[in-house]
């Protein structure tokens, strides 16, 4: 099976400090480290995994630029077989909308039977999946946090609100949003990532791709962010008080009372 | 006068000469002895390489003091006095036991070297030798069937008991005994009967008590007993000894080189691969141990050798606690899986395909429960290592992606921050903004001093463990150090992504850091982090002396330059927790207890386990983020220690020591009734 992992680099929320710039228009990035967005690496490993039962290939491609490539590396250094760098000027300032054409492009040039995107983005508004998959028109389902291979056509588990779980069948090809949780992502160690540093990943632009420079970037967005900022803070926190127990009671009350509790 | 008994030598069975037995249980034995071990050699022909003929007197003075005296025995008393009695006889019948073997072909024979008064001594000396060891093996297979000791227990996932091997070899042992002196004493009695001058024997010893029982008894009779009792002792002697390579008790054999070849570094754990340099790691195929011959030929010696007795995970804290780790069993386990895949008749092929030994002979979470605290091999009497083993197991499982996603993220945000939390490089002397105007730290980014105070991590951003900074930096200060911090130039020290398995990053972190220190120029670095301490003193290279804030202190009372103010009646008691990495890793008990008794009028007491027998409260670094599955919390059975002590201030000498144990505290609800405090908050407490 031929496996496409649309992936991101994005600044970790866990690893960074994230401040709004002076002019309110991005986030202050001097200092931030970037990981593999979350998501995208359950969707990595699950393609790996996939691939692993039924042969095949993984291929991970990003939209983005020559730093973003290590992303690419990451993901390849996981297990994933090849990587696309899809680069240039022209995608810069794209919304959702825009990486979705330049992603449906790619996959058009190549022979995938699935295409698994990570359920949403750190930085991002889980949109471009869904987009996608109606640009492609291809079947698509979201949030998936299970996968069984049946022949031709998909099983797929989708986690529904509440806890409950649905399964539905999906012919290939097909693209699939992935929910963290359906794998346990393996570790991908320095030395992994080493092995991969000096593998040579080909990249596409407006010209290889085909794509019209007026569809993507800043010029074809047609969402723009007017303004970044840092909401006000809200009432302050409630400090319960009294004994162990009391506070333990007043806290399932709570929670309770906010819906967090059946 | 009547001729004395006839010797086996020239003796008939049936008409047969019994000498062609003394031949042929000789020659049978050692032969099938020698392709034994032959066999048991294979494993470790095929395993990797292991540098241990290195500082040959320092490993002869182990032998001396580990084999041959015994000296880690009597840590159990019982057990250690009944073994050092088996293994001193068993040396010393030795030279009987060859010489029988001899004299079953020649009657005369007598080792050379064994005439006159030194064999008449030999001989008196084996007699009460031979007694001793049969009541040892009483007295041993008494705790086996009778007291059955908590440590021997075998838990039900490890499979059956293994007190049936055990009865089996002392009751081998017995008969060895038993045989050996009925063969002597039945040829005395004769010659007592027959008014010969007879061989003194040895009050109450085993020969002379078989001697009284024997004299009723007629001389044909004696006649068999002497003979049957001289093959019996050689079947027994050649059975045993094949016998002993086919379990626990090939630790007869082993032992010896065992501790020859013993570690004998302490505080560092092994290299990748023996002879490979850090720089070429990276055109290693493979990392740590994923097989079976991956391991060196060392730890697989370390199987054969384990005598089971338990001691190991007696001590073992992640055993205590319930977490899926026992030391003896990652012995036996690996002894088993060795004697499977090397097995004694090999039909067809010869030696076994391994296998992976993560999901099969070793559990995940076995291998990840380890603390790297070191009390196994403080207490192993033979020398068998532990962490190095897991540690390599650790970084086959780095190698293959198996690390749970709990520590999945602190090695992240260890690579792009340098930190396990992901804080911000920029923000790693923070700790320092709230010193008062007079403690002055100096960024050798910017300046130069004479000596470098590392915070390590945890010091440097954990808010509680602020506090052991600013002490520290305090005491630097009071004392007159001239001493500066590397800030955000500074990395995690990397001890503990060593010890789990992460060994490029680890060897990052460390070029990082000696560059870093190296550029500053300064003459000496202080910690007040143990796990830095250790690392940085035995696993870098080429920086300058490293010293605990506990020498430090020390040093800077005796020569008058720190002060302190007396306890003056405060009414607590104090105990002190040595933390592993340094106690048991770097064999630093006095400074923190000398520093804390300076304090005039100050209550201090031991806890029951102290010193190398120290409790590990849990484990630091990257532990602090594993998820264990445990049933209870190593921090709170040590904050129980420590109020059994009848203290109610736990004073330690790191700082994961004190994230855990004040956690400890309150999961205990002791809170009020028990507090922890590192050694320099203590000291700044009575800095005058």
């Amino acid at each position: 099976m031929e496996i496409l992992v649309c992936v991101k680099w994005v600044p970790d929320t866990a690893e960074n400090e994230i401040e709004v710039n002076r002019d309110g228009s991005d986030i202050e990035r001097d200092d931030l480290v970037y990981s593999v967005n979350e998501w995208d690496n359950y969707a990595v490993e699950e393609a790996i995994q996939i691939c692993d039962k039924v042969g095949g290939n993984v291929t991970v491609v990003t939209v983005g630029d020559e730093e973003t490539e290590e992303v690419l590396r990451r993901e390849m250094a996981m297990g994933a077989d090849n990587g696309l760098l899809l680069h240039d000027d022209a995608f810069d300032g794209s919304d959702g909308r825009g990486i979705a054409t330049v992603l449906k492009a790619a996959v058009q040039k190549g022979q995938y039977d699935l295409i698994l995107t990570g359920a949403q983005a750190d930085d991002g508004a889980a949109q471009v999946g869904g987009m996608l998959a109606a640009m492609l028109d291809y079947p698509y389902a979201s949030l998936v946090n299970k996968i069984e291979v049946d022949g031709d056509t998909l099983k797929v588990g989708r986690e529904i609100e509440g806890g409950n779980q649905e399964m539905n069948a999906i012919a290939m090809p097909c693209v699939l949003s992935i929910q963290t949780g359906i794998n346990e992502p393996r570790y991908v160690g320095i030395r992994g990532i080493r092995k991969v540093a000096s593998v040579e990943i080909p990249q596409q632009g407006v010209d290889t791709l085909g794509i019209d420079a007026a569809m993507v970037g800043a010029i074809g967005a047609r969402v723009k962010r007017l303004d970044y900022f840092v909401p006000d803070l809200g009432e302050g926190a409630e400090m319960l008080e009294g004994s162990n127990e009391e506070i333990i009671a007043k806290l399932i009350e709570l929670l309770k009372a906010k819906g967090g509790l059946k | 006068m009547q001729p004395g008994l006839i010797p086996p030598a020239n003796a008939t069975f049936f008409g047969i000469p019994t000498i062609i037995f003394s031949w042929l249980i000789p020659l049978v034995g050692v032969a099938v002895f020698t392709y034994i071990i032959a066999l048991r050699m294979a494993p470790l022909v095929r395993a990797a390489p292991d540098n241990r003929l290195d500082r040959i007197p320092q490993r002869i003075g182990n032998v001396l003091k580990i084999w041959l005296a015994q000296y880690r025995q009597p840590r159990y008393m019982v057990a250690g006095v009944v073994h050092i009695v088996i293994f001193a006889g068993f040396l010393i019948l030795s030279i009987r036991s060859f010489s029988l073997v001899i004299i079953g072909i020649s009657e005369d024979f007598v080792m050379p070297g064994f005439e006159g008064m030194i064999g008449h001594f030999y001989n008196y000396l084996k007699d009460y030798a031979a007694t001793m060891v049969l009541i040892a093996c009483g007295v041993a297979a008494y705790r086996r069937v009778v007291v059955k000791p908590e440590r021997y227990a075998v838990p039900a996932k490890y499979g059956k008991e293994h007190t049936a091997e055990a009865l089996i070899v002392l009751g081998l042992i017995s008969t060895l005994m038993i045989s050996e002196s009925l063969f002597e004493a039945s040829s005395v009695a004769a010659d007592t009967h027959a008014g010969r001058p007879t061989e003194f024997l040895v009050p109450l010893s085993l020969v002379w008590l078989c001697k009284i029982a024997l004299l009723p008894i007629s001389v044909e009779s004696l006649q068999r007993i002497h003979v049957a009792s001289y093959y019996i002792h050689d079947v027994t002697f050649f059975f045993f000894l094949c016998f002993l390579p086919m379990g626990k008790h090939f630790h007869v054999i082993t032992s010896l080189f065992n501790v020859f070849f013993m570690r004998i570094d302490r505080g560092s754990v092994k290299p990748v691969r023996h002879g490979i340099r850090d720089e070429d790691l990276d055109d290693l195929e493979s990392f740590g141990v994923k097989k079976l011959e991956d391991f060196t030929w060392k730890h697989i010696l370390d199987f054969y050798s384990c005598a089971d007795c338990g001691r190991c995970s007696d001590n073992c804290p992640a055993n205590t606690v319930g977490r899926p780790l026992s030391p003896r069993f990652i012995s036996i386990k690996g002894r088993d899986l060795t004697f499977k895949n090397y097995p004694i008749y090999p039909y067809g092929r010869p030696f076994k395909k391994s296998e992976d030994l993560i999901g099969r002979t070793y559990e995940e979470d076995e291998i990840w429960s380890c603390t790297t605290c070191s009390a196994c091999e403080q207490e192993c009497p033979i020398g068998i290592e532990y962490i190095d083993k897991i540690v390599d197991l650790r970084r086959g499982m780095v190698d293959e992606g198996i690390v749970p996603q709990s520590l999945q993220k602190p090695l992240r945000a260890l690579e792009k921050r340098g930190n396990p939390w992901g804080k911000m490089e920029k923000k790693r002397a923070d700790w320092t903004k709230d010193l008062p105007e007079d403690i002055k730290i100096k960024d050798l980014d910017k300046d130069s001093a004479h000596d470098l105070y590392f915070v390590d991590s945890i010091t440097s951003y954990d808010d509680r463990m602020q506090a052991i900074g600013q002490a520290t930096a305090t005491i630097l200060s009071k004392a007159g150090s001239d001493f500066g911090i590397l800030g955000k130039k500074e990395k995690d020290s990397g001890n503990e992504i060593r010890r789990f398995g992460e060994e490029m990053l680890f060897q990052i972190m460390k070029e990082m850091n000696t560059e870093a220190i190296i550029n500053t120029g300064v003459q000496r670095i202080i910690t007040a982090d143990p796990h830095a301490y250790n690392v940085l003193k035995n696993e870098y290279n080429g920086l300058p002396p490293v010293e605990h804030i506990s020498q430090f202190i020390t040093r800077k009372i005796k020569s008058g330059d720190i002060a302190l103010a007396g306890a003056n009646g405060d009414g607590k008691v104090y105990t002190y927790h040595d933390p592993c990495y340094l106690g048991r890793h770097n064999d630093l008990y006095e400074d923190p207890r000398m520093a804390i008794d300076a304090i005039d009028g100050v209550k201090r007491v031991e806890m029951q386990r102290c010193r190398d027998r120290s409790f590990c409260c849990g484990g630091g670094g990257l532990m602090l983020f594993y998820e264990p599955e445990e049933e209870q919390r190593m921090g709170v059975l040590r904050v129980e220690m420590a109020a059994q002590a009848g203290a109610n201030v736990i004073v330690t000498a790191c700082p994961f020591c004190l994230v855990n144990i004040e956690d400890a505290v309150k999961v205990a609800g002791m809170e009020g009734k028990m507090e922890a405090i590192d050694l320099c908050e203590l000291i700044v407490q009575h800095l005058k």
